[in-house]
């Protein structure tokens, strides 16, 4: 009653998969090189960096994006939590890897969010790919981008990437659609260029449902650390890892703790910074 | 030659307009087309012409196609068929960028629901049409300033849009609109979103604009006192086709059909009119003529009465019973002496300003312009003609 087409599948794949090593192992090895480098040089500035001075950048940073003084302080206190609970050093990794990977998802997604809000062709080819990438196990991916790029950061942040940014891609689409109409037009009206439309209109006013979506791949990208370190990304993953593989709950709560920890602070941080964007942008208050 | 020319313009909204367009010319109704393959008609066979410096009124209610008419001419949305020709240039032929360049430089719109940028300050607002055009940010708002101030808005350069009234609003819209300084001004239903005393201050403010500006406008509105008021010209557009092109007064004393009558029914037409459409021309005009070649005049032309006008300006009426009342009693050389003063009204004065003075005189009114010229008479039997629709002197009769 059935054919089988599971086996020719994974074969095919398989093969595929070969293929790509043998002729264009060496372009992979590059871009994992190219992660590298820029990956390496933020983690051992993290590192590098006096754990006091990174308190002040974070508090810096939080202040810049809320102009909110409790809130800033707060989340110095929870990054100062994080070292005392003995996680500075992953922290710093896992915020490295988290930075890289938002920024290429930030890369990708934004200009595909702004094809798929311009063509209803391009979205409806892209929402299933979307749907894919949400929905499918990343353990699929994740053996043939080791394979590629080796054990390690790369297909970590790879999968991270992945895993993270459809939303991005969603909620620009979503936001440059819901610009209103008649700005749109006036824009036209007085000769803007499609370039100049979407620089000085549309991005403009889709930005809070740009930020949210950065929010939320930045959520999703923090869901990944645990998954990444399976992988051999080192960070806080490694810590809830190590205390599921020891048998060791106790360190897996503070791990969990950490990723929780750092997922606050790039909650409270982004959402003031959309928050703040609010004003101005919506027609018609 | 017309800045504007439109010529047999049809446009048909749908996946497969030129199907749909080759039914309508066959004859097929708006709603026959819609009910069969769910085509839009939104206009039919419109040509027109606007000359420059007019203010050119487009008028019709909502779903009869006069934003869509609007919108062909700076073509944010292309026609089926039919040809747009602007200062003489075919405007369908022009590629993206020229169509770019000829929106950035020759026409400035104005929108119903304002359009204004949300995230730009007015002062941003009112220089966008010069920032798409690449001028330098100092040059931009040195002139978007002037324009703030043109229209009133001194002080609020710094302020957001959504801060504003409805009537700011639109006042920065028609700032931004000029700060190009196009040829044309397109303004579709611009103040139709505005409360009625707005509305009136926007249309002076509209008027006294131009009166210094001479652009060409096109002005879409669905209200007929509006249109009537800024119009040089109006078109009366009804589902998708144009009932009739004319001035105010044509419109008003000449329906093209029952759709446009139906329309000008209800017009206060003693505020909408102006004496010099209606006016008579001067029987008879006398300047120092001596009695006796007044009333050989006066015979010859069958006048009972003279209008003196002289070099110190318009002396009053004589009556040829008068003149012959004077002759014999041998009172004075010249008519001037004997003429008895009456008032007088300007071309432009609205009816309802010239009937006192028509009713208050025995004969019928001079009308001088300016200039001290006599245009011509209005009596009072003359202004209720016009006053009382043709079908209600029908139905009195």
């Amino acid at each position: 009653m059935f054919v089988d087409i599971g086996k020719p599948i994974a074969d095919a794949t398989n093969t595929f998969i070969e293929w790509l090593i043998v002729n264009y192992g060496d372009v992979f090895e590059s871009i994992a090189n190219a992660l590298l480098t820029v990956l390496v040089l933020i983690e051992q500035a993290l590192r590098w960096a006096p754990p006091w001075s990174v308190l002040i950048v974070v508090g810096l940073i939080a202040y810049a994006a809320s102009r909110n003084l409790l809130l800033s302080f707060g989340i110095v206190a929870l990054a100062w939590l994080l070292g005392s609970l003995g996680l500075w050093e992953q922290a710093m990794q896992t915020i490295a890897v988290m930075l890289v990977s938002v920024a290429i998802a930030i890369i990708i997604g934004i200009p595909l969010g702004v094809l798929t809000a311009r063509s209803d062709i391009a979205r409806a080819l892209l929402n299933p790919v979307l749907d894919l990438m949400q929905t499918i196990p990343s353990f699929v991916y994740l053996i043939p981008a080791a394979m590629l790029f080796g054990l390690g950061k790369v297909p970590a942040i790879l999968a991270t990437v992945i895993y993270a940014t459809p939303p991005l891609i969603r909620l620009t689409d979503l936001g440059i659609r819901q610009v209103d109409h008649s700005v749109v037009e006036a824009s036209r009206a007085f000769g803007a260029t499609r370039w100049q439309m979407l620089k000085g209109v549309q991005i403009p006013l889709a930005l809070p449902s740009i930020m949210q979506g950065i929010n939320q791949t930045m959520m999703m990208a923090l869901a990944m650390v645990v998954i990444a370190s399976m992988i051999g990304a080192r960070g806080i993953g490694e810590t809830v890892l190590l205390g599921l593989q020891r048998n060791d709950p106790g360190k897996g709560l503070v791990g969990g703790i950490g990723i929780v920890i750092l997922a606050i602070i790039f909650d409270r941080i982004s959402q003031a910074f959309g928050r703040r964007l609010q004003a101005y942008r919506t027609v018609g208050g | 030659m017309a800045l504007i020319d439109v010529r047999h313009v049809t446009k048909v909204f749908g996946s497969r307009p030129e199907r749909a367009l080759a039914r309508l010319k066959a004859g097929a109704s708006k709603e026959e087309i819609l009910a069969e393959s769910n085509h839009t008609v939104g206009l039919y066979d419109i040509s027109l012409s606007v000359e420059p410096g007019e203010i050119f009124v487009v008028m019709g209610l909502s779903g009869s196609g006069k934003s869509t008419l609007i919108r062909h001419l700076n073509r944010l949305i292309d026609p089926t068929e039919g040809e747009i020709f602007i200062d003489g240039m075919d405007i369908l032929k022009l590629s993206i960028r020229e169509l770019e360049a000829f929106r950035r430089n020759k026409t400035g719109m104005v929108f119903q629901r304002f359009g204004l940028f949300p995230h730009r300050t007015v002062l941003q607002n009112v220089a966008y049409g010069l920032e798409i055009r690449g001028e330098p940010r100092a040059a931009r708002e040195e002139k978007a300033a002037e324009w703030v101030a043109t229209v009133g808005l001194t002080g609020y350069e710094d302020q957001y849009p959504e801060q504003l009234s409805g009537g700011m609003q639109q006042r920065v819209g028609l700032a931004r609109a000029l700060c190009t300084d196009p040829e044309i001004l397109l303004m579709d239903e611009a103040f139709s979103a505005l409360d009625p005393l707005i509305r009136g201050q926007m249309q002076d403010q509209l008027i006294e604009l131009q009166s210094r500006l001479r652009k060409t406008i096109v002005f879409i509105t669905h209200d007929l006192d509006e249109a009537l008021r800024l119009g040089d010209r109006i078109a009366i557009l009804k589902d998708g086709t144009l009932s009739q092109i004319g001035t105010p007064a044509e419109i008003l004393l000449d329906p093209a059909d029952d759709y446009v009558r139906a329309f000008v029914k209800d017009v206060n037409r003693a505020r909408v009119l102006t004496v010099e459409t209606v006016m008579k021309p001067p029987p008879l005009r006398l300047t120092d003529e001596t009695l006796e070649q007044a009333l050989a005049e006066m015979q010859r032309r069958g006048a009972e009465i003279g209008y003196v006008l002289n070099a110190r300006g318009y002396r009053g009426v004589v009556t040829r019973d008068a003149v012959n009342a004077a002759i014999a009693s041998h009172s004075g050389p010249t008519v001037d002496e004997i003429a008895v003063g009456a008032p007088s009204i300007a071309p432009g004065a609205s009816l309802a300003e010239a009937l006192p003075a028509t009713l208050s005189s025995t004969f019928p009114v001079a009308v001088i312009d300016a200039a001290g010229s006599l245009e011509g008479i209005l009596s009072a039997t003359e202004v209720g003609e016009v006053l009382m629709p043709a079908r209600q002197l029908e139905a009195a009769e």
